[in-house]
């Protein structure tokens, strides 16, 4: 079986810096992956890689057995592949059922799509995917008066109001209340589980990525440098040493 | 009885006090002509610049266009325009144009002239509008600029002298009341297609992307092209309301009335703020504001009145940045809908148990 998300010696420099050198990874559909390293690793520039942010400098990035490297960002979203930001991005002056609505799907709809009122099927979804996430008493409220760590779930229940086929988690649990976080572990799994969302997740979390992935892959300046099971990962020397400076 | 129950019987209140106004008052005719474009103005520039985030001082561009292209029409399909600007100020030729010729040069002309300006944006959009924030409003006003200088040169379209709309037959008379309708029925359609755009997937899309430009397009959203479009739109009413302005103007000074950056393309950004940047009635509260302030000023401390329009803006910059609109829902977010629903943040449960 081949992979949905196939990525193949990608190299990435900002001038001098060589952020990523040659990564390949994979990820299988209806699985949850995890993407750890420490900071500077080179983990978000490779997600912005992946979904078109920036161009690449060599190598091939795969969706789906399709080529993605060269397609605009709004291009690779529509195929399914939706990312999240590590500083959260909402639609700050807009409600939350606002924020859901003009998050769902644009996949194979075309500019005349815009012009239609919004519809009372799409309004029921954004309200349970709201009630979902723990948010539906504030629905009616702005975007921007949410809490950081509400901001965080909404912007998680926009991201599956697109029904991505992937998606692409920078750091989900940053900045969330500890005791929230268990929760939100929850409806990761569920996402995957109910909604057979494939998700790929950054984590600097050990405890949350350890519960959540099937298979870990690890980076250190730039490079790939452990993959495995989480139970391998967590014993790696390699990992350890990185995550301690021992290099 | 919530507000929206009232809304329709408002609405036709307004437009009522429209019809009538100029049998009310006729000698603020023209003032309230005026208005009513004024109140296209500040609609279509808050479509770009309210709802999308996207500050722009180049529209002025299209209300140029607009008038420019309604006037060469009006005159073009019956005479050559440059004889027809050749002769001003008293040549051997008289140019007449009888009640056929003068009403189809306007149904033919305020059309083309729309379709021009919408032209322009997409052109000019799909090159400018690949800029953000500071830059975006600094190449709009560049834009603006040059467009004027080159109706100020172009010598086919009167050059530095302007043009001057056709005369009516004199048997009509005076048509200032004839513009003054047009104007109102303007402002009224332009009123309710943004009033439905702002309710579509596409209102959504315009607010996305003011809010958070890379998100949107994260999600999916093909952004230039809706920022493309939302300009168009905006274009096409100026387009239209740059026709209107010139025939009620009577004359078209390539500067002072076609590409009027200093006064007609501060002022719909003024009026926009003033209002309330992002809301349906801002932009139409504002240019009221405006209007009124602006002619009391006109009126009563001429040769002030720059000052008076300077400290306003001052005033509304520092005290009312959100404006008129804004600043009461500041004050009552209940009324735009803003609230804490259910029993777990505050207040008792509403929603949840009459379901």
């Amino acid at each position: 079986m081949t992979a949905m998300l196939e990525v193949k010696n990608v190299s990435k420099s900002f001038g001098a810096v060589r952020a990523n050198e040659s990564i390949s990874l994979e990820v299988h559909e209806g699985r949850i992956v995890g993407l750890i390293g420490p900071n500077g690793s080179g983990k978000t520039t490779l997600f912005s890689s992946i979904v078109g942010a920036h161009p690449v400098d060599e190598g091939s990035i795969r969706f789906q057995g399709r080529e993605i490297s060269r397609l605009r960002v709004a291009d690779i979203a529509r195929l399914g592949l939706i990312r999240t930001f590590q500083q959260t991005r909402i639609y700050g002056g807009m409600t939350c059922v606002e924020n859901m609505l003009i998050s769902a799907s644009q996949r194979g709809s075309s500019l005349l799509d815009l012009f239609h009122i919004r519809s009372a099927a799409r309004g029921r979804q954004a309200e349970d995917l709201l009630a979902f996430v723990g948010l539906h008493a504030k629905r009616h409220l702005r975007a921007d008066s949410l809490s950081f760590g509400q901001q965080k779930l909404l912007e998680f229940a926009m991201a599956l109001m697109n029904e991505p086929k992937m998606l692409m988690l920078d750091e989900p649990t940053a900045g969330i209340n500890p005791i929230l976080i268990d929760g939100l572990i929850d409806r990761l799994k569920q996402a995957n589980a109910v909604f057979g969302v494939t998700l790929f997740v950054i984590e600097h979390n050990m405890r949350v990525i350890m519960s959540l992935a099937e298979h870990i892959y690890c980076l250190a300046h730039g490079e790939l440098l452990a993959e495995g099971p989480p139970e391998e990962i967590r014993n790696d020397r390699r990992v350890i040493d990185a995550y301690l400076g021992a290099h | 009885m919530s507000v929206a129950a009232y809304r329709p019987a408002g609405y036709l209140a307004i437009v009522a006090i429209g019809i009538v106004a100029p049998f009310l008052f006729p000698a603020y005719q023209s003032q309230m002509a005026e208005l009513w474009l004024f109140i296209v103005f500040a609609l279509t520039w808050d479509l770009v610049g309210g709802q999308m985030g996207y500050n722009s001082f180049g529209n002025v561009v299209f209300l140029g266009v607009g008038m420019y292209a309604c006037v060469v029409a009006q005159v073009g399909l019956f005479y050559p325009v440059s004889a027809y600007n050749a002769a001003r100020g008293g040549g051997a030729t008289v140019f007449t144009f009888d009640m056929t010729q003068y009403l189809e040069g306007l149904a033919i002309g305020l059309p083309v002239g729309a379709l021009l300006a919408t032209l322009t944006a997409l052109a000019l959009g799909s090159i400018v509008l690949g800029m953000r924030g500071h830059y975006f409003a600094i190449c709009t006003l560049g834009l603006g600029i040059a467009a004027g200088e080159i109706a100020n040169g172009w010598e086919w379209i009167g050059a530095g002298s302007g043009m001057v709309p056709p005369n009516a037959p004199d048997a009509v008379g005076d048509l200032s009341r004839f513009y003054y309708y047009f104007a109102l029925a303007l402002a009224v359609v332009t009123f309710l297609v943004l009033r439905w755009l702002y309710m579509t997937r596409f209102g959504l899309a315009i607010n996305a992307i003011r809010d958070n430009e890379d998100k949107a397009e994260a999600m999916g959203l093909k952004t230039t092209q809706i920022k493309v479009t939302a300009w168009m739109i905006s274009a096409f009413f100026l387009g239209i309301a740059g026709g209107l302005l010139g025939n009620l103007k009577r004359f078209i000074d390539p500067i002072d009335t076609a590409f009027a950056g200093p006064t007609y393309g501060v002022w719909m950004v003024l009026m926009a703020i003033l209002g309330g940047k992002g809301t349906l009635w801002g932009p139409v509260i504002g240019a009221v504001v405006f209007q009124v302030l602006k002619e009391a000023s006109w009126t009563y401390l001429l040769g002030w009145q720059r000052v008076v329009l300077g400290l306003v803006i001052v005033v509304i910059v520092v005290f009312f940045p959100q404006g008129i609109m804004g600043f009461v829902r500041e004050r009552f977010p209940d009324w735009f809908g803003h609230r804490v629903e259910g029993g777990t943040i505050a207040g008792p449960a509403r929603k949840e148990t009459l379901r």
